[in-house]
């Protein structure tokens, strides 16, 4: 199945029939050959139309997810977002006209809707072409807008170019967002991002203010020996998670160094050994 | 008690602004669009002002904990510039439809020119094409006969009275708004030559029916915590607190909620997919009612307000 035959799917048995058939018609009317202003009409009015329940989805759901489209991860979708990208995936047309109304519709959007678009970015048609598009919800000062990218979202790890991928990173922790949920942090980590990171973490003790521990994710496998250095001085005097993920961080560091470190950690190494201390342990803590 | 303060342009207010507004238990704003002090020259401005509205400015509000709603519309001023105008009604429709969008407004006269009578019945038209409620702008100047007018076009163009708020009213005009059927919204302006009691007074005289009060703080000498303030100077000359509560909540509420866009439940009991990423406000900390001795005091110097 696609993943428009799986949104349409997923809000068939949720939405009721009114609904649903205000949903179909609308449908049918961007395949065709919508105005302007029917296209705006029938995005606008999602929200009223289907309303801001969470989509239904089981663990089958989000299998058939991934099947459609590698790494699609729908988790946290609202019907009003599954509805509005569903309308955008119906407009039978080429990529240059979509792209055209994605910019308009985005230049006129309320914040709902610009969540919902860029959650929708790993469906559009000629991947490559949005990434301007990408950058620029990297850029809002909307947490949500920002997270919409960010999170749960295939399209940063497969199109961003490393300078705007190392911008989202960074940025995820300068507005206090969460690491964990950002597809690929591991693959995708750079030296570049590491003295970044590494930087911004010598900010932070300038003016004493916490460091989240999931930054040294992304310091551990491309550490220089100045990273190394400041991991170990996590290690010695962080707190229990940032004692762990600098061991964490260490672990994934070629450097024999690091061995050494975390050699004076064993328990520390020993519960990462048997699976007890992870980077998602460190992010959600239970 | 909770307020609703239902005509505000936070766009031209700060963050302090926001923080005491939402510990003087503010837990929604109505931001209708208006005009920004001086003339704007070019429909872009328009698109990037309403795109402000309906985005950037709920989104900064959302984290005071404090739901932010909207009303779109070209206002009288910027009417007059007809070129202008007629592109600025272009793109309303794209505007109208979205979420949180309560009302056309606000729209209505200024120096009511011919201008401004084409454009504010062409936005009552527009009104009932997307069945939207209406807030209307009354003069400042020539108030009584610019209010009369508002609302005979209003029906004239068969708007319904109970769908349409008339706002800035003052002595002179209520009784006719009430009469009518419309909606009479009061808006209280500090430091001008009226006195603090006036609308004390109107709460006596009129009772609470179809009426509710609000600060229109703009970028002028405005307080944004108008609302809270009169019920404290209300609720201390003895009206009884329900009407407060009406005037000061529950009629802007009823009003509004016609629309279907805004609802009690947006900060009693947010949806979860707000709760996630759009919405600060901690239900159960909202939740709690702030009590009266907890209002914003009215100061020892005195500080006159009035309407505007």
């Amino acid at each position: 199945m696609t993943p428009a035959a799986l949104l349409q799917t997923w809000l068939q048995r949720q939405l009721p029939l009114p609904t649903r058939q205000w949903l179909d018609s609308q449908c049918a009317l961007l395949a065709g050959t919508p105005t302007d202003r029917e296209l705006n009409l029938a995005i606008s009015l999602v929200s009223r139309k289907l309303g801001k329940e969470d989509l239904r989805l089981d663990a089958g759901d989000l299998k058939q997810a991934s099947a459609a489209r590698k790494d699609w991860d729908p988790r946290g979708w609202s019907v009003d977002q599954a509805g509005r990208v569903l309308l955008l995936l119906s407009a039978n047309t080429a990529a240059a006209k979509f792209n055209a109304w994605l910019d308009q519709l985005c230049q006129t959007a309320d914040v709902g809707e610009l969540v919902a678009f860029y959650r929708g970015l790993p469906l559009y048609p000629d991947p490559p072409s949005h990434r301007l598009r990408a950058a620029e919800g990297v850029r809002s000062n909307m947490k949500a807008v920002f997270e919409a990218v960010a999170h749960r979202n295939p399209y940063p790890r497969e199109e961003l170019p490393e300078g705007a991928w190392n911008q989202m990173v960074l940025k995820a922790l300068f507005v206090g967002s969460a690491l964990h949920p950002i597809q690929g942090l591991d693959e995708r980590s750079n030296p570049a991002l590491m003295r970044m990171l590494c930087d911004y973490a010598h900010e932070r003790w300038a003016a004493t203010r916490p460091v989240s521990p999931e930054l040294w994710r992304c310091v551990g496998r491309h550490a220089d020996s100045f990273a190394v250095a400041d991991l170990q001085r996590v290690l010695e005097t962080g707190t229990t998670p940032e004692r762990q993920a600098a061991a964490l961080a260490l672990t994934d560091c070629p450097d024999p160094a690091a061995r050494k470190l975390l050699a004076r950690a064993p328990e520390l190494e020993q519960a990462i050994a048997e699976g007890k201390v992870t980077w998602n342990s460190i992010a959600q803590p239970s | 008690m909770r307020f609703i303060d239902p005509h505000i342009h936070m766009t031209a207010r700060t963050t302090d602004d926001y923080e005491r507004m939402a510990a003087a238990g503010i837990v929604a704003v109505i931001e209708p669009a208006f005009w920004l002090g001086q003339p704007r020259t070019s429909v872009g401005t328009f698109v990037d002002y309403l795109s402000t509205i309906v985005g950037w400015e709920r989104f900064r509000a959302a984290q005071f904990g404090i739901r932010h709603y909207c009303a779109i519309g070209l206002n009288s001023k910027e009417a007059n510039n007809e070129a202008l105008a007629e592109e600025v009604l272009d793109v309303l429709p794209r505007y109208l439809p979205k979420e949180g969008v309560v009302a056309v407004g606000e729209i209505g006269y200024d120096d009511q020119t011919e201008a401004e009578d084409r454009f504010y019945r062409a936005q009552l038209e527009l009104a009932k094409t997307f069945e939207m409620l209406v807030m209307v702008h009354t003069p400042h100047r020539d108030k009584k006969r610019g209010t009369t007018r508002s609302m005979d076009v209003a029906i004239e163009h068969g708007i319904e009275p109970q769908r349409l708020v008339i706002d800035h009213n003052n002595e002179e005009t209520v009784q006719e708004v009430l009469d009518r059927g419309f909606w009479a919204a009061f808006t209280i302006y500090p430091h001008t030559k009226m006195g603090n009691e006036r609308m004390v007074e109107i709460a006596r005289r009129y009772g609470s029916n179809q009426i509710f009060i609000d600060s229109s703080s703009d970028w002028g000498v405005s307080d944004p915590l108008a609302v809270p303030k009169t019920a404290r100077l209300m609720l201390e000359r003895g009206i009884a607190p329900a009407d407060v509560e009406a005037i000061c909540y529950g009629n802007a509420l009823k009003a509004y909620g016609q629309s279907g866009q805004i609802k009690e439940d947006d900060w009693l009991n947010p949806p979860a997919i707000d709760q996630r990423v759009l919405y600060e406000g901690n239900s159960v900390l909202r939740g709690q009612q702030p009590r009266i001795d907890d209002l914003p005091p009215i100061p020892a110097v005195k500080e006159e307000i009035v309407f505007k």
